[in-house]
């Protein structure tokens, strides 16, 4: 891999692990009043998947949207703005952390529902077919959507259509605090259920962002080829608490000792030493994209919190479309 | 073919117009929408099959090829979700349902994204999705096969729903559906897709949340949905030989609601019947008569009755299934007691059953 794009990727995992810290810092001041799912932890998939992706594409995803959505382009002011309920967010206030959106990155969208977004984003694929337009969808799910039944439907349309389709599972193990033991039969591994959909479905480590870029890519470049859907399984692991900015290793679900043996594997860390090990870069650059994203961070925090709030009228706007 | 009585559809032209069938309406309204737009597209399970959705779909694959008209794998709320991701890319997709109670498995996908993706993007996109949904009654389809869950539907704001009862409405209502930018659930009774009426053969439009007065009177106000608008209008006929004189408001769309022109109607006569054949608790009738109860009190000369199906099942025996439907008996007696009148028998009033009350004529014979 170039220096160029080993270090496009590190930044881009920086960038969003630097503004879920910043929320984590500034949540306590209950301006931010939504749900947060943080993914911290959890950026080498959104960085690695998204850099194989063009500006054309389309990404939808989950609740655990934020690095989704700013791996993809979408505007951070706006990301901001929306978190802290203001006019100027992306879905004017009316979404939340929960629901993102940026059309002009390519960003179709987020919802909290589990499975919610599998099939429209099978159906934007098969809008994209229907009028012979080059473009590759990406749907981001979490490994418990595999239990639903919408995954296996979705899946199901997209191999018969040969849809051009990624679907990228994050396997965090966790469905909130419930763990995949008590999910999932022992010995099957999550990535073989596409399998039985007849989709390519492959396994690699979710917080190897080289690798998570590699798989990515070849699955943008099948679906090009118009040879379909891939399914691609990347474990990782959610350092924070499900939802909110705490850790909570220490509630009796999972042990410190399981996340410290994860937190060892943390992709940003594990990139730094790669770049500079191998000479891609020094510690001054990498001190200069420190710099370059606080400023960026600080700038789009006093956008937010300078921002109006929506006027009451909006409540009413929006319930059906002209 | 042989005509089905009755027919009820008035056509807006004074001129004698050709007729079609109610399933014939909804199958043109689909084709010259279909040629019309290269956007529209037809899924559904059965849609190109050999029965083509009780007729309703019948050659399209033959007109518009198998990439616009579409079967599907049985997977409701998938596919939902697959529409609507079509529709968010330009798509107008027009999914199709041989049983609303197939359609509860697709309910996640219609309420938390079709109802809301304009909404809860702050209006950055929008869904133009119909869903035809068949609503079934008769011919012991027992409690699966016969639900009437048009009140779950318009409880969602986002969502429209319609209700058409003549093939004039059906027609001119499929093609205002599509053309809407949101997603709009269509209702069909599936005894009304053999009657006929008077249906212009040009693309024309209906406009959705607009009621339609079929019968003008004075003493009694029916606001009636899709099927129970044919036993409004029997009823009213029935009422005529005493004296009695009842308007029909064929609601048409549930949702938006046409509430000032019924409430006009309630405002002239002073008494209102609000009859839909679904389970009456929280239900459209209930509706109705909290919009009367709400802006017309002062003007109710007597307390509005609702003429629903109880809040039972539909069970298959015709032997008890025949004490389930409202009919006309009940629609006037509700009307005569209003108006100070005895109630009377079937028999009194001159009403003589002469198919089995489990199929909406003769030529109906089962099995589906």
């Amino acid at each position: 891999m170039s220096a160029n794009l080993l270090k496009q990727l590190f930044f881009t995992m920086l960038r969003i692990r630097r503004v879920e810290e910043k929320i984590v810092e500034l949540y306590p001041e209950q301006e931010m009043r939504c749900p947060v799912h943080l993914s911290i932890g959890q950026e080498a998939v959104a960085a690695g998947v998204c850099a194989a992706l063009s500006p054309t594409d389309a990404v939808l995803s989950n609740h655990r949207a934020h690095g989704h959505y700013l791996a993809t382009g979408g505007d951070l002011n706006k990301f901001l703005a929306e978190m802290y309920g203001k006019a100027t967010g992306c879905c004017q206030g009316k979404g939340g952390s929960m629901h993102l959106v940026d059309l002009e990155a390519g960003f179709m969208g987020s919802a909290p529902i589990v499975g919610g977004t599998i099939p429209v984003a099978v159906g934007v694929a098969f809008g994209a077919l229907m009028q012979k337009l080059e473009k590759a969808v990406i749907v981001f799910l979490g490994e418990g959507t595999t239990e639903e039944g919408v995954f296996h439907e979705s899946l199901n349309f997209a191999s018969l259509k040969k849809l051009p389709i990624v679907f990228i599972c994050e396997n965090n193990f966790y469905s909130v605090y419930t763990g995949l033991e008590e999910r999932q039969p022992a010995g099957r591994e999550v990535y073989t259920l596409a399998n039985a959909h007849n989709i390519p479905s492959f396994q690699g480590d979710g917080n190897d962002v080289e690798q998570v870029y590699r798989m990515s890519l070849e699955a943008v470049e099948r679906l090009r080829r118009g040879e379909g859907p891939t399914f691609l399984e990347f474990k990782t692991y959610r350092w924070l608490e499900h939802c909110g900015p705490n850790y909570d290793n220490h509630i009796g679900y999972r042990t410190e000792a399981e996340f410290e043996e994860w937190k060892a594997t943390d992709p940003i860390q594990k990139t730094r030493t790669q770049l500079l090990e191998a000479g891609m870069t020094t510690a001054a650059e990498i001190e200069e994209m420190e710099a370059a994203i606080a400023t960026e961070i600080d700038a789009a925090v006093t956008f937010a919190k300078t921002s109006p709030f929506p006027e009451k009228d909006l409540l009413f706007q929006h319930i059906y479309a002209n | 073919m042989q005509t089905v009585q009755p027919q009820i559809a008035r056509s807006e032209d004074p001129k004698p117009q050709r007729e079609l069938t109610f399933s014939e309406a909804i199958r043109e309204a689909l084709t010259q929408s279909m040629a019309a737009d290269s956007s529209v597209y037809v899924m559904g399970e059965g849609v190109p099959d050999p029965k083509g959705i009780f007729g309703t779909t019948l050659g399209l694959r033959e007109k518009f090829g198998a990439e616009r008209v579409l079967d599907m794998p049985v997977a409701e709320n998938g596919m939902t979700g697959v529409a609507i991701g079509s529709a968010l890319m330009g798509m107008r997709p027009v999914l199709t349902h041989q049983r609303v109670d197939f359609v509860l498995l697709a309910m996640d996908q219609m309420v938390n994204n079709a109802a809301k993706w304009h909404y809860m993007f702050g209006g950055k996109l929008s869904v133009p999705l119909v869903i035809r949904v068949v609503i079934g009654r008769g011919w012991g389809q027992g409690p699966q096969h016969s639900q009437s869950l048009q009140a779950w539907f318009a409880h969602v704001p986002g969502l429209k729903v319609l209700m058409p009862a003549t093939p004039y409405d059906a027609k001119g209502l499929l093609i205002s559906a599509i053309e809407d930018n949101n997603p709009v659930i269509i209702l069909e009774h599936r005894w009304l897709h053999r009657i006929f009426g008077a249906v212009p053969e040009q693309m024309y439009r209906v406009p959705i949340g607009k009621a339609r007065t079929l019968r003008e009177g004075s003493d009694v106000t029916i606001v009636s949905t899709s099927y129970m608008t044919l036993e409004a209008m029997r009823t009213a006929e029935i009422l005529a030989k005493d004296g009695i004189d009842a308007e029909v408001i064929d609601a048409r769309s549930l949702k938006p609601i046409d509430t000032e022109h019924i409430l006009a109607s309630i405002r002239k006569t002073g008494r209102l019947i609000a009859t839909d054949a679904a389970w009456k608790t929280l239900g459209f009738a209930s509706e109705i008569l909290a919009i009367a109860a709400e802006e017309a009190y002062g003007q109710l000369k007597c307390p509005p009755k609702r003429i629903t199906l109880p809040d039972v099942y539909a069970p298959s025996s015709p032997a008890i299934a025949n004490h389930y439907y409202p009919r006309v008996v009940d629609l006037a007696n509700a009307a005569r007691t209003m108006l100070g009148y005895p109630e009377q028998t079937e028999a009194e009033m001159g009403i003589q059953q002469e198919t089995p009350l489990d199929v909406p004529d003769s030529s109906f014979t089962g099995p589906f």
